[in-house]
């Protein structure tokens, strides 16, 4: 029996020990060199990591690229983990601050987490690049001198997909999302552009895994199509079964449903299925071909929407500091050189709007299975061009 | 009509997939008074060996056949390794470890598999569907977990109420020190029993795997359903959880299905959908809260008050 005890501890000790060298692997030390420090912000535990991977990677890859350079000026990125809780990323973020002397953030995946550490970022006169999180708050009244962002405002994604249906000539849609504030916000986007009629609106639990109940309301409805925005594993769950019901005769309209964070487990059953995005492997340009080869090459998976804004971000960055010759003492003079946008997007057209938040074009994506067997979107065609957010008029950057 | 009838079915099913993780639990609650948070994670793991073993044989089938004895030598060894240590210790610590299991063991398949949500292959054999109602297809392979959940119920009846070591279960349940009293190893039976419900859990996670999407956590939601099921059941009742796992199928479906429509005659359409939603997500809570105020040992209390 004794014996049997002292095997449980070693095993156990056997564990531990691997679990912390595997948790002490990825962080990237601080050390003592001259140059630019960066903390990269991205969820990387929970249930939503699949998405700070992207963006974590997709920022690596440009550092990568960059050779570890921003504008010439050797540069470190220091990883944050904000796990999704925005107490958590207001106390890492607060000590990149103060410890680590971080020059510049970048990143955030989600709203919550952004607008908890806006404040602490901004307030302490360091920038804040945000390459996916795009809340209408900090678009309109709340815009930020010290924020910028390389992804979208929420809004314009849903109304894209909105006027997609229009241009598609769906008189009946059928809509669903979850039940909570993005999902509420989303079926404002949709209708803010979609004339015709909303067949019914269902709204379910964030902790729905049969979608059955509502693939029947689905059927016994007839739409036209049907607009959904269900984020992660409830996007994956939905769109399988949608497959499976034998719905996919009915077109499938959505947002942030199915992109390469989702494929992989989505598969054929989202084949045919329709995104809307700013951004897509398939995008034809010189920088976006050398983007998704040397992406996949490194990290063995597709890059989804995530990876290429936060690459943006880095050449944005690379293309500021540059312009003002590695000093970033003179704060209006980094803001100007931010706001330029001088460097070649991976979605071609990019410029900011008065608010930080880019004026480019919105594309309609559809999924389609690759030669070699993978699954990603691709571009349909351009739905709006050179698009304004809605809240950009009410900015007044003070 | 027609609807309602066809969620119905989906009710039934939706029962079906939360009995086979809660009689496990209940099992495990009802013989050891032991909390296990943990169980959730072993249905998680049930589909990310699934996911695992149809990636390296290509086959649904085989990756059954693998991941049963794997989720039961993995249960046996959290028993060895974990458990087994907490079954003196008050509830509080159960609480606290199988918490501390849950982290570990979702942080563990993420590092093993990555955090992207996996895909296992539906088998070629179950793959179709018919059709139920015009432009709705019922999938075959639905048809086929609602019968494995049948047939696992009637063999867990059977073993539970015709069998020795079922009697011995019934009897643990009931008064532990008694039969330990009476020469029987009862250590050695919580052991079975254990392992037997994180085989139990994690064939619920393979069947739930071609439907369902595996991802780290995907176990904690259900996890809180099957809690609600085995406490309406009656904790350690085999029986009850039965029941009570297509009660909360049922009113968890119809009530989704419903609820907005009948908020409707009340309010206007746009706060009806949203208030009836969030109505809909509250009923099981409500039908649980009721019938522990008639029966608050549950549906079928299995030791004597």
């Amino acid at each position: 029996m004794d014996q049997m005890f002292f095997g449980r501890r070693a095993v156990l000790a056997g564990a531990t020990g691997l679990a912390a060298t595997g948790l002490a692997m990825p962080a990237v030390h601080a050390q003592a060199t001259a140059g630019l420090k960066i903390g990269v912000i991205a969820v990387l535990t929970g249930p939503a990591a699949a998405l700070g991977t992207h963006l974590r990677d997709g920022w690596m890859l440009g550092m990568k690229h960059l050779d570890n350079k921003l504008g010439g000026v050797v540069t470190e990125s220091l990883v944050i983990d904000d796990e999704l809780r925005p107490d958590v990323a207001v106390t890492k973020v607060r000590a990149a601050l103060e410890r680590d002397k971080v020059d510049v953030m970048v990143g955030v995946v989600f709203s919550n987490v952004l607008a908890a550490v806006m404040r602490p970022i901004t307030e302490n006169g360091t920038f804040l690049i945000g390459t996916n999180a795009g809340p209408s708050t900090f678009a309109g009244r709340g815009c930020n001198p010290n924020f910028f962002t390389t992804s979208y405002n929420n809004d314009q994604v849903h109304s894209v997909m909105g006027q997609a249906a229009q241009d598609a000539g769906y008189r009946r849609v059928f809509v669903m999302t979850p039940n909570y504030q993005a999902g509420r916000d989303a079926v404002a986007g949709f209708k803010s552009r979609f004339k015709g009629e909303v067949v019914d609106e269902v709204y379910v639990p964030l902790t729905q895994l049969d979608f059955s109940p509502e693939l029947a309301k689905i059927a016994a409805s007839r739409p036209d199509a049907i607009f959904t925005f269900m984020p992660g594993g409830l996007g994956v769950n939905l769109v399988r079964q949608y497959r499976q019901a034998g719905l996919a005769n009915i077109p499938f309209l959505s947002t942030f449903t199915v992109d390469e964070s989702t494929l992989p487990a989505q598969g054929e059953a989202a084949e045919g299925f329709l995104a809307a995005s700013v951004w897509a492997p398939n995008m034809d340009n010189e920088q976006n071909r050398r983007f998704v080869h040397d992406f996949e090459g490194q990290f063995n998976y597709i890059p989804a929407s995530y990876a290429a804004q936060s690459y943006d971000a880095a050449m944005l960055l690379n293309s500021a500091v540059g312009k003002v010759r590695g000093s970033l003492t003179d704060k209006d003079a980094f803001r100007a050189a931010i706001q330029a946008a001088d460097f070649n997007s991976l979605r071609g057209n990019f410029k900011f709007g008065t608010n930080h938040y880019p004026v480019q074009d919105f594309w309609l994506c559809k999924v389609e299975k690759r030669a070699d067997g993978k699954f990603q979107t691709a571009t349909v065609k351009k739905v709006l061009e050179n698009d304004v957010d809605p809240y950009a008029a009410e900015c007044r950057m003070r | 009509m027609l609807l309602l009838l066809l969620q119905g079915l989906n009710g039934l099913q939706l029962g079906i997939l939360l009995f086979l993780v809660a009689a496990g639990l209940t099992l495990v609650f009802g013989v050891m008074d032991f909390i296990n948070l943990a169980h959730g994670v072993q249905y998680m793991l049930g589909a990310y060996l699934a996911a695992f073993f149809a990636s390296l044989t290509g086959s649904f089938w085989l990756a059954l056949l693998f991941a049963l004895p794997s989720a039961l030598a993995f249960g046996l060894l959290l028993e060895w390794l974990v458990f087994r240590h907490l079954y003196d210790r008050d509830h509080l610590s159960q609480v606290l470890a199988t918490f501390g299991v849950i982290l570990f063991l979702n942080e563990g398949v993420k590092a093993l598999w990555g955090s992207a949500p996996l895909q296992v292959p539906m088998p070629a054999l179950l793959s179709g569907g018919f059709e139920i109602m015009p432009g709705l297809q019922y999938p075959i392979y639905r048809i086929a977990i609602l019968g494995a959940g049948l047939a696992t119920a009637g063999l867990l009846w059977l073993v539970v109420e015709r069998t020795k070591v079922g009697m011995l279960v019934r009897a643990g349940a009931t008064n532990a020190p008694m039969v330990a009293a009476l020469g029987v190893d009862i250590r050695r039976l919580f052991m079975g029993v254990f392992g037997f419900g994180a085989m139990l859990a994690g064939f619920a996670g393979v069947m739930a795997a071609p439907i369902l999407s595996v991802e780290p956590g995907m176990g904690d939601n259900l996890l809180i359903l099957a809690f609600v099921v085995i406490v309406i059941g009656g904790i350690g009742s085999i029986r009850g959880a039965f029941l009570a796992a297509l009660m909360v199928g049922l009113i968890e479906t119809l009530g989704k299905s419903l609820m907005p429509d009948l908020m409707r005659l009340f309010m206007d359409p746009s706060s009806a959908r949203q208030t009836g939603a969030a109505l809909a997500s509250m009923l099981i809570y409500i039908a649980m809260a009721a019938i522990l105020a008639v029966r608050p040992a549950g549906l079928f209390p299995v030791r004597a008050a």
